[in-house]
């Protein structure tokens, strides 16, 4: 049985979820000298012990592969062992629903900072004409503000996290307040090659990276593991880069493993306080707020207003509009891969780097007429990584054999492949929504949600784009595709693959069309503001964590303002 | 000294400012020091003759593979998972009895000349017969893991030429490596 305790204090604002949008808003709030309770659904974060960073394979027994080598049974641990998120795809005894003809994957990180600990830190500006679609081409939704509104947001997000890149003037790529990109890689500097040939666009990389040393945190030291977690803080975590800075100003009270469940209100239909389960006792906790953001992540702040039911509200609360879970989703996603003879026999050297490529492909063709009515941009990889469990099973499924000569194919294969992966944006369809299924609960007895998602041929013609774009790419530079997808159907990304999970709690100047006004509150609960990527009308072809800590930081500004004219 | 004091070091010097080279060659001769030592090894998961024949194989697959603990690698796997414990189980047994039918041997008893016979069949998907099947399907396995667990070992990272996981002031890239893959590329 849970048992009800009633904790005594009243917080000025409860911040459900400690990644990037509530990273964002708890440190904003506490340099405003406003209190706030955060409540994190897993354990702290310790980046001394937590993170992997400069760990040999060969420092633990399975070298990578997980216990009894789970990874060579699909098994193992999503983005390697060596990553520093605290999730997956699947959490024990947490559970979600796929309707019947839809594929849908979420990836969730329980821990103080969730997904930014190991993202992949691309922060791209949206364009101004990404935030107008419907405007542009007559499909989709215009987002109730405009690229003025978040520009200054954009600035602050990007001069405090620090965000790498250079002024180029592309309407599709705004230019921000960038630190130095490192020089392209060998294999980069090829790849430029081939783009300039082909009049696309190859620039440097933006990345949530500092080249120099900010705010007390040190210039990056390029040994490219920014996914296993930065001890240093050389990248950008809202854990580091937010939350724990935040907590030193004492304004912080921070409470982790709290699995928030419901939001309690009272008769006038404000929010009085947050239901949570303790998931160290599994009982339930509340502590009471005179406002709550939600920042639990897209489908996680979707499920705890559609879980939060009472007299007035009985479809969820804030959804007055019904639109509560509708909207959803993901970007598009498309890799190949491809060999480059011109890289073999080359000098060895340390190609580390950032973690993550040092240029990158914006879109190119937002002016020109193609068959599908969105962009994506173009990611890269390549180099010299280090070898892990499975770097060179290529090599031995094609070279076969064995001894020196199998020994002499591995050594030349190594740093010679590069790989294009290409992002794009998905256009809002009836098909893809979440809900509650109304037949499962988690271990903590919370209702979970239940996922619908479609594809259109908006988004396959896009990925045939893709597919042509990189080939030409790898023929330009002189290299052999060696990574096809077998089947057509098979080539796009399965929804939530790529991680951008944005809607379902939509902004929108209309009441009876979206939740949010465009401040990112609620229109029917003056004291509930969402600041994670739920608010978003729709993701363009960009990463959206640096949107989401921009839109976080002017949401808890207004949310600071109201409060100080006493209207919340 | 334990990982976690590298790592604290690390964050140490690297809060002081940019990681030295110092500091990174250190790390570097920390994590080399970490590497299993020697010594008589009683396997874990595989009977003594299996892990022997393993062993040998993974000698023969990747010259240097001991170096790797090649062997070791795999019988702690096989030790933690009954599925890759019925791999290698299997596929040693069916090794031997493929060897004592043709040669009236087992693979550690045979001659150099006869296992390389065999291994010529099984190491390629282009000899696949009903007959040969598992043995191919084996010996990709071992191939397999054989190669990650001597190329994740000190000694094969070195071997490939993998130069990083250091602390770098600032990220170069030398142009002498640029000016060779320029020229041996269509931009030449």
């Amino acid at each position: 049985m849970f048992q009800i305790t009633r904790s005594a204090p009243v917080y000025d604002v409860v911040i459900i979820g400690s990644g990037a949008g509530g990273g964002t808003v708890t440190k904003v709030l506490a340099d405003l000298g406003i209190s706030v309770a955060l409540l994190e659904a897993g354990p702290m974060l310790h980046p001394e012990k937590d993170f992997k960073e400069h760990m040999w394979p060969y420092q633990v027994p399975h070298r990578g592969s997980g216990d009894g080598g789970a990874s060579y049974f699909g098994r193992g641990r999503a983005f390697g062992f060596f990553s520093a998120h605290a999730g997956g795809w699947q959490l024990d005894g947490e559970p979600y629903t796929v309707a019947e003809g839809s594929k849908w994957n979420w990836f969730r990180s329980r821990i103080v900072g969730g997904r930014t600990n190991h993202y992949g830190r691309i922060s791209l500006r949206y364009a101004d004409y990404d935030l107008k679609p419907y405007s542009r081409d007559g499909i989709g939704t215009d987002w109730p503000i405009s690229y003025e509104d978040i520009a200054p947001y954009y600035d602050k997000a990007e001069s405090f996290i620090g965000v790498t890149g250079s002024k180029e003037g592309i309407r599709s790529a705004p230019d921000g307040v960038f630190q130095k990109c490192p020089p392209p890689r060998v294999h980069e500097v090829l790849i430029k090659k081939a783009a300039d040939k082909l009049g696309i666009p190859c620039i440097p990389n933006r990345l949530a990276v500092i080249t120099q040393a900010t705010n007390g945190r040190p210039a990056c030291h390029y040994c490219g593991q920014c996914g296993r977690g930065c001890i240093p803080a050389s990248n950008y975590s809202s854990s580091q880069v937010q939350v724990f800075p935040a907590m030193q100003t004492g304004k912080v009270t921070l409470i982790t493993d709290a699995m928030a469940r419901e939001l309690i209100t009272n008769d006038e239909g404000k929010v009085t306080a947050v239901s949570y389960i303790d998931k160290k006792t599994r009982t339930e906790k509340q502590i009471k707020c005179r406002t709550v953001v939600l920042a639990a992540s897209c489908c996680e702040s979707t499920r705890l207003l559609l879980n939060s039911k009472g007299k007035g509200h009985e479809n969820g609360l804030g959804n007055s509009s019904g639109t509560v879970g509708q909207y959803l989703t993901d970007n598009t996603g498309f890799s190949l891969g491809a060999r480059i003879p011109a890289l073999e026999g080359m000098m060895r050297h340390d190609s580390d780097g950032m973690g993550g490529a040092h240029l990158y492909m914006p879109w190119w063709l937002w002016d020109k007429k193609t068959d599908f009515p969105r962009g994506y941009h173009v990611e890269l990889g390549g180099g010299y990584g280090m070898p892990g469990v499975g770097s060179f099973a290529g090599v031995c499924a094609q070279h076969e054999g064995y001894g020196d000569s199998l020994k002499k194919a591995i050594y030349d294969d190594f740093g010679t492949h590069v790989g294009f992966s290409g992002r794009g944006e998905m256009i809002p369809n009836k098909n893809t929504y979440c809900e509650i299924d109304p037949n499962v609960v988690d271990k903590y007895g919370i209702p979970v949600l239940k996922f619908h998602f479609k594809w259109t041929d908006a988004e396959y013609k896009q990925v045939d784009h893709m597919e042509k774009t990189f080939t030409d790419l790898i023929e330009t530079m002189g290299g052999t595709v060696v990574r096809r997808n077998r089947l057509a159907s098979d080539k796009i990304s399965t929804g939530g693959d790529i991680i951008h999970e944005v809607g379902a709690i939509r902004m929108g100047n209309d009441p009876k069309m979206a939740p949010l006004n465009k401040y990112c509150q609620s229109n029917d609960v003056k004291n509930v503001f969402v600041a994670d990527a739920a608010p978003f009308v729709t993701n363009p072809d960009k990463n959206p964590t640096l949107t989401i800590v921009a839109l976080a930081w002017r949401t808890a500004e207004y949310l600071a303002e109201e409060m100080r004219k006493g209207n919340v | 000294m334990t990982r976690r004091d590298i790592l604290s070091r690390i964050a140490a010097a690297a809060m002081a400012g940019p990681v030295g080279l110092e500091a990174a060659q250190h790390v570097h001769e920390e994590a080399a020091a970490a590497t299993p030592a020697g010594g008589v090894y009683k396997p874990k998961g595989l009977t003594q003759h299996e892990f022997d024949t393993l062993r040998t194989l993974s000698e023969i697959i990747v010259p240097g593979a001991s170096k790797g603990s090649a062997a070791e690698f795999i019988d702690l796997l096989a030790s933690q998972n009954t599925d890759m414990l019925t791999i290698y189980t299997g596929g040693i047994a069916w090794l031997d009895e493929a060897m004592k039918r043709q040669y009236h041997s087992d693979f550690l008893g045979a001659k150099t000349e006869q296992r390389t016979e065999m291994l010529d069949k099984i190491a390629y998907r282009k000899n696949r017969t009903a007959e040969l099947a598992p043995g191919i399907t084996f010996f990709n396995w071992a191939r397999r893991m054989t190669v990650d667990a001597y190329y994740t070992s000190a000694a094969g990272i070195k071997e490939v030429g993998y130069i990083g996981n250091r602390g770098m002031k600032e990220f170069k890239v030398p142009q002498e490596a640029i000016d060779y893959a320029v020229k041996r590329s269509p931009f030449a």
